[in-house]
């Protein structure tokens, strides 16, 4: 009997002193939208979760789960991994918004982080980049490089995000340039290699010799150099196999900083929802090394934009700009609010087609 | 507005077509012998990786194919140990065969992003391919096109007209009554199974080989599924799986190109139309009596 006893009393010591261990771990986990490999967009968010393994140590463990739907399978994956004991959840697609609030509410104690989105609650966060200042400096050397004045845009879904970046690069490329005409396709996906690559090679028969993409693979770099005599920009992540031509130049998102952040004010239980929106000043959106495909005078006059932007002087979104239908958006030196920015829905005057509902 | 150019469009639709025609007919074979194999994805994207690596490896995309068959053939070698011999379900093995074939191909793939795979040169067929137009279209494409549609016919004509489809159907029609007969039910599977792997490695490689062409992680993203919705919509027939596979590639790079050249037509509905036409048109025609082979996903045992 007393043996049984002091058994049981070691066994749950032992139970309890390990639960304390685990207890002592923060854990944090990531809802990926693509495959880790998919060169672009989730590749970068997971460098950031590296960046936190190599920051914390053993103090921190991460999970991870890829290529998870928008839609109702996004509920049921965030939902698992707070059962799994997640101290910090990071959702990092548009799509997976109303997934991410829902769990959220019933995980109170859990922090959740959503990317790209606008909706809060006292333990959901939301953060993004703001990559039109990016698309801005892609746009004047678009611009700036084309012959056919074609412009290809692949665009994914019709959301504010996507519609902010087809406005900022359209404003920038017909600034130097006010022939330049966009044609844009709705992929309507994130990540599928071989419709990104069908789009590119449509656009390119369209007569497009640069290609911008908002989606997610390394799929139409692929397709432009295939096709020769065209150019495109890394898009999330630097993409520097595709140095010196076809890529150009990128858009490459640095999240690790911000997710370093936010994992330590967890440890130290100094986090609170915020909404947090950064550029180039921040250093949240980096402009990946221009190439020498570019003659010296554009990449000079795309370093002073970037220059310019990061220091604040100058707003991509700065009057005066009409939108599409024609009427008065921006009055002359007017610079947008992050409202309207955020709800974007319309195109800017010149770009032709209409965005789908 | 710019204009598409019709020849450029069908030659894109025979490229964009011939990955999931190639899935799609494996998946034929298999079914009518009477197995489920729901694995198609992750053949595919095994065949993908093994392709890819082995013709950057070699330097050769004839030789980088063969592997891809070979590597989607040994996946299905799986399957038919899982269904065949252990008896396991179908349903759930094929399944299990699509996430293992994802998660071992982005294990495989690990030091081959952002690699230029050999290119595949286009068929020379001299003066055909100097016909104005049909030149352009029928006769301007790599090996792999031909042999595909090569495959159509000699699965149609195998199934129809040789004394083997002859076999393979009784075994997908009626199992029992064929072991009775005489013919060795789990034979005839696991070559069908085999033959559908390899097809499916195929389907792959053109993808990460011609049609992208690079290996990314998840790339088949989903043609596999559809090759597999295609069979189904085709009543089980050679001819129609041509036509649907035509029909759906042809739709997703027309709706493109329609979107690229400005066309004023709902985005929404240009997106959706690759599904709704190819469905709508395979199930009119399935209207007569076809249906599927009777021993379909039903579990073979001698002793029974």
């Amino acid at each position: 009997m007393k043996l049984t006893q002091l058994l049981t009393s070691a066994a749950l010591a032992l139970g309890l002193a390990t639960t304390a261990v685990a207890q002592d771990k923060t854990k944090v986990g990531f809802i990926y939208v693509g495959p880790i490999g998919d060169g672009g967009w989730t590749y970068e968010h997971d460098k950031g979760r590296l960046a936190i393994e190599e920051q914390f140590g053993d103090a921190v463990e991460t999970v991870y789960q890829e290529s998870v739907p928008e839609g109702a399978d996004a509920e049921r994956a965030i939902t698992q991994m707070a059962l799994q004991g997640a101290d910090l959840i990071f959702t990092t697609s548009f799509g997976f918004m109303e997934a991410t609030l829902a769990v959220a509410k019933k995980f109170p104690d859990v922090k959740f982080e959503h990317a790209t989105g606008y909706k809060t609650l006292p333990n959901v966060s939301t953060y993004s980049a703001r990559f039109y200042e990016g698309r801005a400096v892609q746009g004047l050397i678009a611009g700036r490089m084309t012959q056919s004045n074609i412009i290809g845009y692949i665009a994914s879904y019709p959301i504010p995000e996507v519609i902010r970046g087809i406005n900022s690069a359209y404003l920038h490329a017909r600034k130097v340039n006010p022939d330049v005409e966009f044609k844009i396709i709705w992929a309507y996906t994130w990540f599928d290699p071989a419709k990104e690559a069908d789009a590119a090679q449509a656009l390119i028969e369209q007569g497009a010799d640069v290609i911008l993409q908002h989606t997610d693979s390394t799929a139409p770099q692929a397709a432009a150099e295939k096709a020769g005599n065209v150019i495109t920009f890394g898009q999330a992540s630097d993409m520097a196999e595709y140095k010196p031509l076809p890529r150009v130049s990128s858009i490459i998102d640095n999240w690790a900083p911000y997710y370093i952040d936010r994992t330590q004010a967890v440890i130290d239980g100094t986090w609170e929802s915020q909404q947090v929106w950064h550029g180039i000043g921040k250093g949240m959106v980096k402009i990946g090394e221009i190439t020498d495909a570019v003659p010296a005078d554009v990449k000079a006059e795309a370093l002073a934009l970037k220059e310019a932007i990061a220091s604040g002087e100058y707003h991509p979104f700065t009057g005066p700009i009409n939108r599409q239908d024609g009427s008065a958006w921006l009055a002359e030196g007017e610079i947008a609010d992050d409202g309207t920015l955020l709800g974007m829905d319309f195109y800017v005057e010149g770009i032709s087609g209409q965005i789908p509902n | 507005m710019g204009a598409i150019d019709p020849a450029l469009l069908l030659a894109a639709l025979v490229v964009a077509a011939t990955p999931i025609l190639l899935a799609a007919l494996g998946e034929l074979v298999v079914e009518r012998a009477g197995v489920l194999n729901l694995g198609v994805e992750g053949m595919m994207i095994t065949g993908a990786i093994c392709g890819f690596a082995v013709a950057v490896n070699t330097g050769s995309p004839a030789i980088g194919f063969a592997a891809a068959a070979g590597g989607g053939a040994v996946l299905a070698l799986l399957f038919a140990l899982l269904t065949q011999l252990a008896l396991a379900n179908q349903v759930a093995s094929g399944l299990a065969l699509t996430l293992f074939g994802l998660g071992l191909s982005s294990l495989l793939g690990q030091g081959y992003v952002g690699i230029k795979p050999p290119s595949t040169p286009r068929l020379d067929l001299g003066p055909l391919s100097d016909i104005p137009f049909l030149g352009r279209v029928a006769f301007s494409h790599d090996l792999m096109v031909y042999l595909a549609l090569a495959l159509v016919a000699a699965v149609w004509a195998m199934l129809k007209y040789t004394r083997a489809g002859l076999i393979l159907r009784a075994v997908g029609e009626n199992h029992d009554a064929a072991h009775a007969l005489g013919y060795r039910v789990v034979r005839v599977r696991v070559l069908a199974i085999l033959f559908g792997g390899a097809c499916a490695g195929l389907g792959g490689a053109y993808i990460s080989l011609i049609r992208v062409p690079q290996w990314t992680e998840g790339m088949t993203a989903g043609a596999g599924w559809i090759a597999l919705a295609l069979v189904v919509f085709a009543s089980w027939k050679a001819g129609r799986v041509l036509l649907g596979a035509w029909l759906f590639g042809g739709v997703t790079v027309l709706q493109l190109n329609l979107q690229a050249a400005g066309f004023a037509i709902p985005v929404e509905y240009l997106s959706m139309s690759p599904y709704l036409i190819t469905i709508l048109v395979l199930i009119i025609m399935s209207a007569d009596k076809s249906r599927a082979p009777g021993s379909l996903g039903r579990i073979f045992h001698a002793s029974q």
